[in-house]
């Protein structure tokens, strides 16, 4: 009924299609092709990615703003919207310049 | 003797619409949504009057279409409510989309498809192609023969619907015109005792939820909040469709048991509830049929056994279950079954006949199958064409072989 072991089989879930945790989590980070990477020196704090990222990945901590790669996608929309492009997306996997 | 005889009922003359009106109106039913359509819309006109008069508590949402009318109420049934819609022809295709999230979600609800034939040409009439369009869609599809069995139907589709083992949506069929604008002598139930039937307002059914660390009941509360049926990908799409193959499994015994419920009730009783043979103990030919044609064949066997002839009828009542041991039972030992569709697949046969061959091809000696497709658009089909058929049937069993096993009937040319 509770605490089964993963991946569940199909008795040991909830009625309806209902997920049995949160989306929490279930870290999304993997799907990602382009890791976002911000330029500390380059940023001027003005929130913009934060207020576009669609999966509120962008943090700011009250001194930085840095990325939660727990559930950041890798769309780039955040690099895009930088109005300093402070924001490189750099290739997962294969990536030299990280 | 039943617990509420006739005499305790009160006898209304309405047509089928009507019936399934007034059983709605009698199941304590919180919202309904609909968009009217020939042949259906005496049902939710009916309803809406008793809305407006105030005779029933129920929420009655006037929605701009079909695909509207369904996913309001599976809104609502998400929200504990216990809802009814009712379309036909071109608004059930209109609802298709929402039909699978319906029976996916496990929302109990209850849907009167009064069965008319699908564009194009444009035709208002009866066939069973609107239903069968839906035969995958995970409702549980029951028929009916007559108006008084649309009522006792309708009540009984909610209690089968609810059932923490069920947890479908189910549709009841009943013939556009021949049912539903025909007018029949209706014995109604008095109020208290359908409710008391349905156990009263509808119960939602629990589940446990992991991150609440508790059973909740399935339904939108923002006390405990869930969500009904974000992504699953290939890691758990599949294990989600088991139970609905489960649910659909033990619906059987639920039919039957609700069936048995109601004899003990009314006195009134529907086969087994999945299917209703007649006359078929040593029959060497039978008629398989669905729907309001089931009352022709009736009558066709009646007169063709008084002349000495040993023919029978099965009635299938729940297509969705499909009664595969039942059918089975009873035709093991028959020599030719004619298998009746008022809806054909293009490219196959008629649904039924399908369902029936799958149900016989393991036996190692089968009747042999014929399949009569008649009917479509609202082609009438009176007793000397199915008397025909009994004829035809008798001769083929009296040869042992044919070589046509696709029929169609009433068609010109």
């Amino acid at each position: 009924m509770c605490e089964a072991k993963e991946p569940r089989r199909w008795f040991e879930l909830p009625i309806s299609a209902l997920p049995y945790k949160l989306s929490l989590e279930y870290k999304t980070g993997g799907w990602r092709a382009f890791r976002p990477v911000i330029d500390q020196n380059k940023c001027v704090k003005c929130m913009l990615c934060w207020i576009y990222c669609p999966e509120h990945a962008i943090l700011w901590d009250g001194k930085i703003i840095t990325v939660n790669y727990d559930y950041c996608k890798g769309c780039g929309i955040c690099a895009n919207e930088c109005p300093v492009k402070a924001i490189n997306m750099i290739p997962e996997g294969g990536g030299t310049n990280a | 003797m039943p617990k509420v005889p006739p005499e305790k009922c009160t006898k209304m003359a309405l047509n089928g619409d009507e019936a399934v009106a007034y059983a709605v109106k009698q199941s304590l039913v919180d919202v309904v949504a609909a968009y009217p359509i020939t042949p259906q819309t005496i049902i939710v006109e009916r309803f809406s009057e008793f809305v407006a008069n105030g005779e029933v508590h129920t929420e009655f949402i006037p929605v701009e279409s079909e695909h509207s009318a369904l996913s309001a109420i599976v809104g609502a049934a998400a929200a504990g409510a216990r809802a009814f819609t009712a379309t036909a022809s071109q608004g059930l295709a209109l609802m298709w989309e929402i039909l699978y999230i319906a029976s996916s979600l496990r929302l109990p609800m209850v849907l009167a498809v009064v069965n008319r034939a699908l564009s194009a040409p444009i035709n208002i009439h009866c066939d069973h192609s609107d239903a069968m369009g839906m035969r995958d869609a995970g409702w549980i599809q029951l028929f009916v023969e007559n108006s008084q069995e649309a009522y006792d139907t309708t009540i009984q589709a909610f209690k089968i619907s609810e059932h923490p083992d069920v947890l479908l949506p189910v549709t009841i069929n009943l013939d556009g015109f021949v049912l539903s604008h025909t007018l029949e002598d209706i014995l109604i139930l008095p109020d208290e005792v359908v409710h008391e039937f349905l156990g009263g307002y509808r119960k939602v059914a629990k589940t446990y939820v992991d991150y609440l660390r508790k059973e909740v009941e399935i339904k939108l509360d923002p006390a405990n909040p869930l969500s009904f049926g974000p992504l699953d990908l290939y890691d758990y799409y599949f294990e989600h469709k088991v139970p609905q193959i489960e649910a659909m499994r033990k619906a059987k015994e639920i039919i039957r048991k609700v069936n048995d419920e109601w004899y003990e009730l009314t006195g009134r009783r529907y086969g087994d509830g999945l299917i209703d043979p007649y006359a078929v103990e040593d029959a060497d030919v039978v008629i398989t049929v669905i729907g309001s044609t089931a009352g022709t064949v009736r009558h066709v066997v009646k007169k063709l056994r008084n002349k000495g002839l040993k023919v029978g009828m099965v009635r299938i009542r729940s297509f969705r279950p499909f009664p595969f041991d039942e059918i089975r039972s009873i035709l093991r030992g028959v020599k030719v079954v004619g298998v009746m569709d008022r809806a054909i697949s293009y490219g196959s046969y008629g649904p039924s006949y399908l369902e029936i061959s799958t149900a016989l091809y393991n036996l190692s000696e089968r009747p042999i199958l014929i399949n009569y497709v008649y009917g479509l658009g609202g082609r009438d089909i009176p007793p000397d064409m199915v008397e025909k058929v009994f004829m035809e049937l008798l001769d083929i069993a009296k040869k042992g072989e044919t070589a046509e096993t696709f029929k169609l009937l009433g068609v010109r040319g």
